[in-house]
């Protein structure tokens, strides 16, 4: 019975099969494949490191300790001779720090007239207490002779101790904190009265030679205030030059030199960018160094060949037939590039700029060059005012020694990348929702 | 040489043979030329469009028809390497002139292009868009009937009236292209342009398109390239045939089909080549 049905296929199969190498082909494409996942697992694999590297470092960052304590605005201390009626300096010279140590000691319950224990305490509290208390005080001087809680910073030593970033099997003698402070902050912790709070210093401080007082204040308004200049130069004069080079310009030698510089600009480091503003901006023009202005105005040409290019893609995917359509009507050029085609590539043109700006926001190396990176401590007013940008507080907290600099550093890193993806996911949100409508 | 003026005698004689009272020529090209570059497209045309007729060109792909029908409302303006030469006119006006403004003469001879192409807009919009760069309607009840009028004539009036604000991109390639037609109708041309305005539609739909045709030529003036000997057949009175940038017989439509008098048209027409 089974030798029938075997004899009929041996008759089938009587014409050979060509070996036209199938077997190589398609290991040649399994093997395509596996470099591919070996590819991005490894992008994959240093970007988590990164992230986790900086989120761990970072995420602390965003926590302050402080030490609530019943502040008694003495008059005493602040205004002993009773003259802030006339004077009003003696509330910003008086001797603030005074004030916030005698409630630590009452709390802690540490005789004032015994030294040594005195000494111990120095170091625990901030320095920063002192223009805690003068902000309290100067903005409601009513305040003198009463008593209210005050969340005082806690020194950045401190702050890292009641975190468990100091090592305290260390030798007392090598360590910043003192096994009497140590005994002291578990004392408070205890109470409850020295707690972890959410940092919102690190919103609002200016720079600081103390962590616990530093934040990116002025490196938010400095990079706003840039990001505004780059918006209001870089995109109208970036979508100007691309329509004028795509829709009216004559197809020539000249125009492709043009286009031909602008790629090239694209490509051209930043830092060049930065020595070209240093040349004619500060030292040609006489611009303020540090400004926001002139930052803006360096990350406005870096920024600008990015939007001409990604422009002159939107202005050109836009279909011929559109433009046929607009002209067979009797629309003059003008009308039907601003009616029909620029709103089509309005979302690639947006897209475009988004990017850029993200780009720009992210740049260092020029904004070094213009002396963004300086110690700034108030908030700059105007765009020619003083100020530093994200990137750059990152780049001076790096060169900090201080563990409490470090957790900054990375805290502001989380920040800057928050940004940035914000940025662009909306880019890319933009362009799905609205690409290709016709 | 000998092809030219053999060819200008068919005219003349083709002339005298049709020539009825009625019989008004709308546009007439004399000897245009039509250079991309250095290569030239197109060699000494004399062709006349009559008022109120269709007038079919054909010929093979390559031929010239399209460069020659895109000559009528100088859209080869927008190609920076194309040059015309010789002499186009509509109504003894030369629109190469420089006092001829090219938005004017757009706004007269309209065109109808090969793939359906509405603006990402609404139905309305789209029909609305011509009037209101020309300035056609003051009152928003003026363009309303400019609207309503251009969209009935196009025979698309019953199919979009109740959804006049939706996309004019959402509907059948065969009412796209008779959208297109409502659109070039609303600036009131005296002459319009089609390049194979049916190649993108089903027969259904063409068939539609073509009875619009047969309709539109009782007020304006068509000039339609076709790549179909039936199209040609079936909506024009007058035909030119064209190849290799050469005019190379041109006559009443049932001569050309019946009798022609160059052996490339019979050919052609016959199917041997093309």
């Amino acid at each position: 019975m089974t030798d029938i049905p075997l004899d009929t296929m041996a008759g089938a199969v009587a014409r050979p099969r060509r070996d036209i190498g199938l077997k190589a082909r398609y290991a040649a494409e399994r093997r395509f494949r596996i470099y591919g996942v070996i590819a991005i697992s490894v992008g994959l694999a240093f970007l988590a490191i990164m992230l986790i590297t900086i989120v761990s470092k970072g995420y602390t960052a965003f926590w302050q300790t402080t030490v609530t304590l019943p502040i008694s605005f003495d008059e005493k201390v602040i205004d002993p001779s009773g003259k802030r009626a006339t004077d009003p300096s003696v509330l910003i010279k008086a001797n603030y720090p005074k004030l916030a140590d005698t409630a630590l000691m009452a709390k802690l319950g540490i005789d004032p007239s015994n030294k040594p224990m005195v000494m111990k305490l120095k170091g625990f509290l901030s320095e920063g207490a002192r223009v805690q208390l003068r902000d309290i005080v100067a903005a409601d001087p009513s305040v003198i002779g009463t008593t209210r809680d005050v969340n005082i910073l806690a020194a950045a030593n401190l702050d890292s101790a009641f975190k468990g970033q100091i090592d305290l099997s260390v030798d007392e003698a090598r360590r910043k904190v003192s096994n009497q402070q140590i005994d002291w902050m578990n004392k408070l912790k205890a109470d409850g009265v020295m707690a972890e709070h959410f940092n919102t210093g690190l919103f609002t401080y200016g720079a600081s030679s103390r962590p616990e007082t530093s934040g990116m204040g002025v490196a938010i308004i400095g990079s706003f205030y840039m990001m505004v200049i780059v918006l209001l130069l870089a995109l109208p004069i970036g979508v100007a030059a691309s329509i004028y080079l795509e829709e009216f310009a004559k197809k020539n030698r000249f125009t492709d030199l043009i286009e031909v510089n602008i790629n090239n600009l694209a490509a051209v480091p930043s830092i060049v960018f930065g020595l070209l503003g240093l040349a004619v901006f500060i030292n040609f023009l006489g611009m303020p160094r540090s400004a926001a202005f002139v930052g803006g105005l360096v990350l406005t040409l870096m920024t600008l060949p990015t939007i001409i290019i990604a422009t002159r893609a939107a202005l050109a995917a836009v279909p011929p037939s559109i433009r046929s359509a607009a002209l067979g009507l009797g629309a003059s050029k003008m009308q039907m590039v601003f009616q029909h085609i620029l709103p089509l590539a309005a979302p690639g043109i947006l897209t475009g700029t988004i990017i850029g700006l993200a780009r720009a926001l992210g740049e260092t190396a020029p904004l070094l060059l213009i002396g963004m990176v300086a110690f700034v401590a108030d908030y700059p007013k105007t765009p020619f005012d003083p100020a530093t940008a994200l990137p750059v507080q990152i780049y001076m907290w790096a060169n900090e020694a201080e563990r409490a600099f470090v957790e900054r550093m990375s805290g502001a890193i989380i920040i800057l990348l928050v940004f940035l993806m914000a940025m662009n996911i909306t880019a890319i949100v933009l362009r799905r929702r609205f690409e290709r409508r016709w | 040489m000998n092809i030219m003026t053999e060819q200008s005698l068919e005219n003349a004689v083709g002339d005298k043979m049709n020539a009825k009272s009625n019989e008004v020529i709308k546009m007439r090209g004399d000897k245009v030329g039509v250079f991309y570059g250095e290569k030239q497209a197109l060699f000494d045309v004399n062709l006349d469009v009559r008022q109120n007729q269709v007038t079919a060109l054909i010929g093979p792909s390559g031929c010239g028809k399209s460069t020659f029908l895109r000559c009528l409302n100088r859209m080869n303006d927008t190609i920076d390497s194309a040059r015309v030469t010789g002499k186009i006119t509509l109504d003894e006006d030369d629109i190469y002139d420089k006092n001829i403004d090219v938005v004017e003469l757009r706004a007269r001879v309209g065109m109808v292009f090969q793939k359906p192409n509405p603006f990402p807009k609404s139905i309305y919009e789209n029909v609305a868009y011509g009037p209101r760069i020309h300035g056609l309607a003051k009152r928003k009840s003026d363009m309303d009937q400019i609207v309503e009028s251009s969209l009935k004539k196009a025979a698309i009036w019953n199919e979009v009236k109740d959804r006049l604000q939706e996309p004019g991109t959402g509907l059948s390639g065969g009412q796209q292209q008779r959208l297109c037609i409502a659109r070039a109708i609303a600036v009131s041309p005296e002459v319009i342009l089609m390049d194979e305005p049916c190649s993108a539609l089903d027969p259904i739909a063409t068939a539609r398109v073509e009875e619009l045709i047969d309709e539109l030529r009782q007020n304006y003036t068509i000039v339609i390239v076709t790549h179909s000997m039936q199209q040609a057949a079936r909506v024009s009175q007058r035909t030119a045939m064209f190849h290799l940038g050469y005019l190379v017989e041109e006559g009443a439509t049932d001569k050309m089909f019946t009798n022609p008098d160059d052996k490339r048209t019979q050919d052609y027409i016959t199917g041997r080549f093309g």
